[in-house]
């Protein structure tokens, strides 16, 4: 049945691969997916140690309905010690990788160690093998892949690959699936490049036996339909996430020439409905009916010919709004780089707009830059820095490194500019005038970030009786809610219960577009439970699930705690408490953080959470969730006298 | 009236949502490699193509059937195997032009599409109906009229629309 999945402990130096059933204690403690990978990340690795040390592990997981009957049950979640911000990384990604991983025979991969030269996984029905990849080490994501199907001679095949950028340790590199598909945040890529691991391949062919089927084909049915009958996912199917920008952009919530601006004037060639004009087809992950993005082919410039996939709302951030740029060839060409590069899309718009300012700003010059101009706008050398950056040439080597080292190395206070969260880049929305968006990017577990916790229906306005129906559930919370996204008055709570709702979410591996993400209608923790128990038979109750997903997060908690983390490390950079917004709907403009007003959300987002002040989990919170073991009394001791 | 599986690649988004209902209703387990459809794909272009049975008139698998275990259901306008006179040689699997008879490891026995004994359920699960299950006799009309649209749109012109 769906729960015969196996874990592997591969270990590259010494080529030991050992296998084992995973114990239905886990099951009931962590589900699986990411929450599983939380626990088992903070007890396998050593604590404090270097993300390129060979002892640092990877964990590649896909969650317990993964290829079973649960709409888009199709993520693949890697997890580890970061590069980029030295505290946790995670990444997830859709795709089909993560069912074939299972029709395969596995749930939950631990790699650890350094393999002597580039080498790949073969996982095919239960059987592992480590494989020589110099036919593949220096290749590019789509090429690999394609290469890979050739040298094992089958088309069905499913890749987790790194590109060049992994391969060069550049800290934001991500790891990639088909043509688009990332689990792109916190360098995941760079450390398997560490680990000489290119790739992992899978193919399989054994049953996922289905608990019930004919309840379980028949709830499935009724799930597809209760997230395609909301208008914002129809919107989804038809234009992906890029059709969030018009919104946003006019209102006034887009970070633009890095965070100078809150809107990019003038931006319509960039509008989702350009799209058409490329596309030749949609495209959706496995077993999804919103299929979010579509398949294009370039049509301008020296990439002309070239099939892409994508792009999303980000990489119109990542090429448009935040460098000025106002050309939709520059943002299919640079989604299409980013990808066969194996770059963070996000990460990398956010750099290059970073040393855009330093530029304008005089802190970069023409001689740091090898004569590049980075000016805004300038579509060219954009595409030309994505290169640099990927290869680690010049001024790409310097922002290869992430925001805070490449800071670090320039110097001139251009740290002053940098818009990142505990060393990770933020989006190009602007959550000045939306203090839930911001708290939740202040906080979330793998540093700044818009899916670990983003309440975004926030955005909506919502009348507070549809907050109430959600946010209220399933532990009965009775605090404040406020509509309004300008509030800062019970916020904390909801940005607690997306965290929630996000963990439970990526312990089962369907898609968070699925779920409470851009409908107040779509499936959360009663539908997860529903799911859980006609694919596999366990039974949770809404609130069990919510407890997992609690004892999950706050394992995240603890394994940042571990490394060092404290209470300033969830905090905004300055510009977003002195610099006002300059353009926007009134709703938007003018508009700056308050630091006093945003102390006081912190603080009772630590109380919600049952943290203590510093950001600590306290005991009885870590006796509630039966995981007391795993933060000691010592712990605590040693980390009050340091 | 006569229904019939049409499918059309340019719908076809490659979820391979079909190929897990289908496994799961005929085995009760999610397994494509036991489903009776497949949607093929051309990673490299981006082209996509779901496979499966085409329920021939004059069908290969029927013809090179050494027992006539192979037979066409006329009211539901399909070919079904008869799995008491079968004897899993799998002649049917090497004679499908289409490679459309598959044979499942695990029951030891050859597969296809039973068109869900008139409804089929990756019809029902697929919002693109890049699969549809559609009147046989006027299957190909909505096709012609969107072939005609640019003679219409011509014509339009021509005639200072």
């Amino acid at each position: 049945m769906a729960l015969d999945r196996k874990i592997a402990y591969i270990n590259l130096s010494t080529g030991e691969i050992r296998k084992g059933d995973i114990p239905l204690e886990w099951r009931k403690k962590f589900i699986g997916g990411r929450g599983l990978d939380a626990y088992l990340l903070y007890t396998n690795n050593p604590p404090g140690i270097d993300a390129f040390d060979p002892e640092n592990r990877v964990l590649i997981s896909a969650g317990i309905v993964v290829g079973a009957l649960a709409s888009a049950s199709a993520r693949t979640h890697i997890m580890s010690k970061s590069p980029l911000t030295n505290f946790l990384g995670s990444a997830n990604m859709g795709g089909w990788f993560a069912p074939e991983m299972r029709w395969a025979g596995f749930d939950h991969l631990v790699i650890s160690g350094k393999a002597e030269k580039p080498v790949y996984l073969w996982i095919h029905n239960g059987e592992i093998e480590i494989r020589d990849a110099k036919n593949i080490w220096g290749e590019n994501i789509y090429d690999t892949q394609t290469i890979l199907r050739q040298e094992l001679n089958d088309n069905e095949i499913q890749t987790l690959c790194i590109g060049p950028a992994g391969e060069n340790l550049v800290r934001f590199a991500n790891v990639m699936t088909g043509r688009k598909n990332a689990g792109g945040r916190t360098g995941m890529g760079a450390v398997l490049g560490s680990k000489n691991l290119k790739a992992v391949v899978c193919r399989g062919t054994m049953d996922i036996k289905i608990k019930y089927p004919e309840e379980a084909l028949k709830y499935n049915e009724e799930l597809i339909n209760q997230i395609i009958s909301s208008k914002v996912s129809q919107t989804m199917q038809r234009w992906g996430t890029m059709f969030i920008y018009g919104t946003t952009n006019s209102t006034g919530l887009v970070r633009t020439r890095n965070f100078q601006l809150n809107q990019l004037v003038g931006g319509s060639d960039i509008e989702c409905e350009n799209l058409d004009k490329v596309s030749i087809g949609l495209d959706g992950c496995f077993g999804c009916q919103v299929h979010c993005r579509h398949r294009y082919v370039i049509k301008d410039g020296p990439y002309a010919g070239t099939y892409a996939q994508g792009p999303e709302y980000t990489s119109q951030g990542a090429f448009g709004a935040e460098v000025g740029c106002n050309n939709m060839n520059t943002i299919l060409v640079g989604n299409h780089l980013v990808n066969s590069y194996g770059l963070d899309t996000l990460e990398t718009g956010s750099m290059m707009a970073w040393a855009m300012e330093l530029y304008e700003k005089g802190i970069l010059t023409d001689r740091d830059t090898d004569g590049l101009r980075l000016e805004w706008g300038d579509d060219e050398a954009v595409l030309e820095l994505i290169k640099k950056i990927a290869t680690r040439e010049g001024i790409g080597d310097i922002l290869a490194d992430g925001p805070l080292r490449a800071a670090k190395k320039i110097g001139k206070g251009s740290e002053t500019y940098l818009v990142h969260v505990k060393g990770m880049s933020n989006l190009h929305s602007d959550e000045r005038p939306t203090p839930s968006l911001a708290l939740g990017i202040a906080t979330a577990s793998r540093g700044s970030d818009h899916l670990r916790s983003r309440p975004a229906i926030d955005l909506y306005n919502l009348p507070v009786q549809v907050l109430e129906k959600v946010y209220r559930q399933p532990d009965g919370y009775d605090g404040p809610l406020t509509s309004g996204y300008t509030k800062y008055e019970g916020k904390p709570r909801i940005v607690l219960w997306q965290e929630l709702c996000y963990m439970a979410v990526d312990c089962t591996g369907m898609c968070k577009y699925h779920t409470v993400f851009l409908s107040p209608n779509h499936p959360n923790f009663p539908e997860f439970a529903k799911m859980i128990y006609y694919n596999t038979g366990l039974e949770f109750t809404p609130k069990e699930i919510w407890d997992i997903a609690n004892r999950c997060y706050t394992i995240e908690r603890l394994f940042n705690i571990r490394e060092g983390l404290t209470r300033k490390d969830d905090w905004l950079v300055d510009r977003y408490f002195d610099e006002p917004t300059k353009r926007g709907l009134p709703v938007a403009y003018n508009k700056k953080m308050d630091r006093k007003k945003f102390k006081a959300m912190i603080d009772e987002y630590y109380s919600l959470h049952k943290w203590d002040n510093d950001g600590v989990p306290t005991p009885e919170l870590l006796k509630d969730l039966d995981i007391a073991d795993l933060y000691p009394e010592e712990s605590r001791q040693e980390r009050k006298g340091k | 009236m006569a229904k019939m599986l049409l499918v059309d690649y340019e719908k076809c988004t490659g979820c391979r949502l079909c190929e897990l209902v289908c496994s799961v209703k005929h085995t009760g387990a999610s397994n494509p490699s036991r489903a009776n459809v497949h949607v093929v794909k051309w990673e490299d272009e981006g082209f996509y193509l779901p496979m499966l049975c085409q329920h021939c008139v004059d069908a290969p698998c029927m013809s090179v059937c050494p027992t006539k275990a192979i037979s066409r259901d006329e009211e539901l306008n399909r070919v079904m195997v008869d799995y008491d006179l079968c004897i899993g040689c799998k002649a049917c699997v090497a004679a499908c032009p289409f490679g459309a008879m598959g044979f499942d490891e695990i029951e030891k026995k050859v597969i296809k599409c039973d068109m869900c004994d008139g409804d089929p359920l990756c019809v029902k699960f697929c919002d693109m109906k890049a699969i549809d299950y559609v009147d046989a006799t006027t299957s190909n009309f909505e096709r012609m009229r969107d072939a005609s649209r640019n003679f219409a749109e011509l014509m339009a012109k021509a005639h200072g629309g």
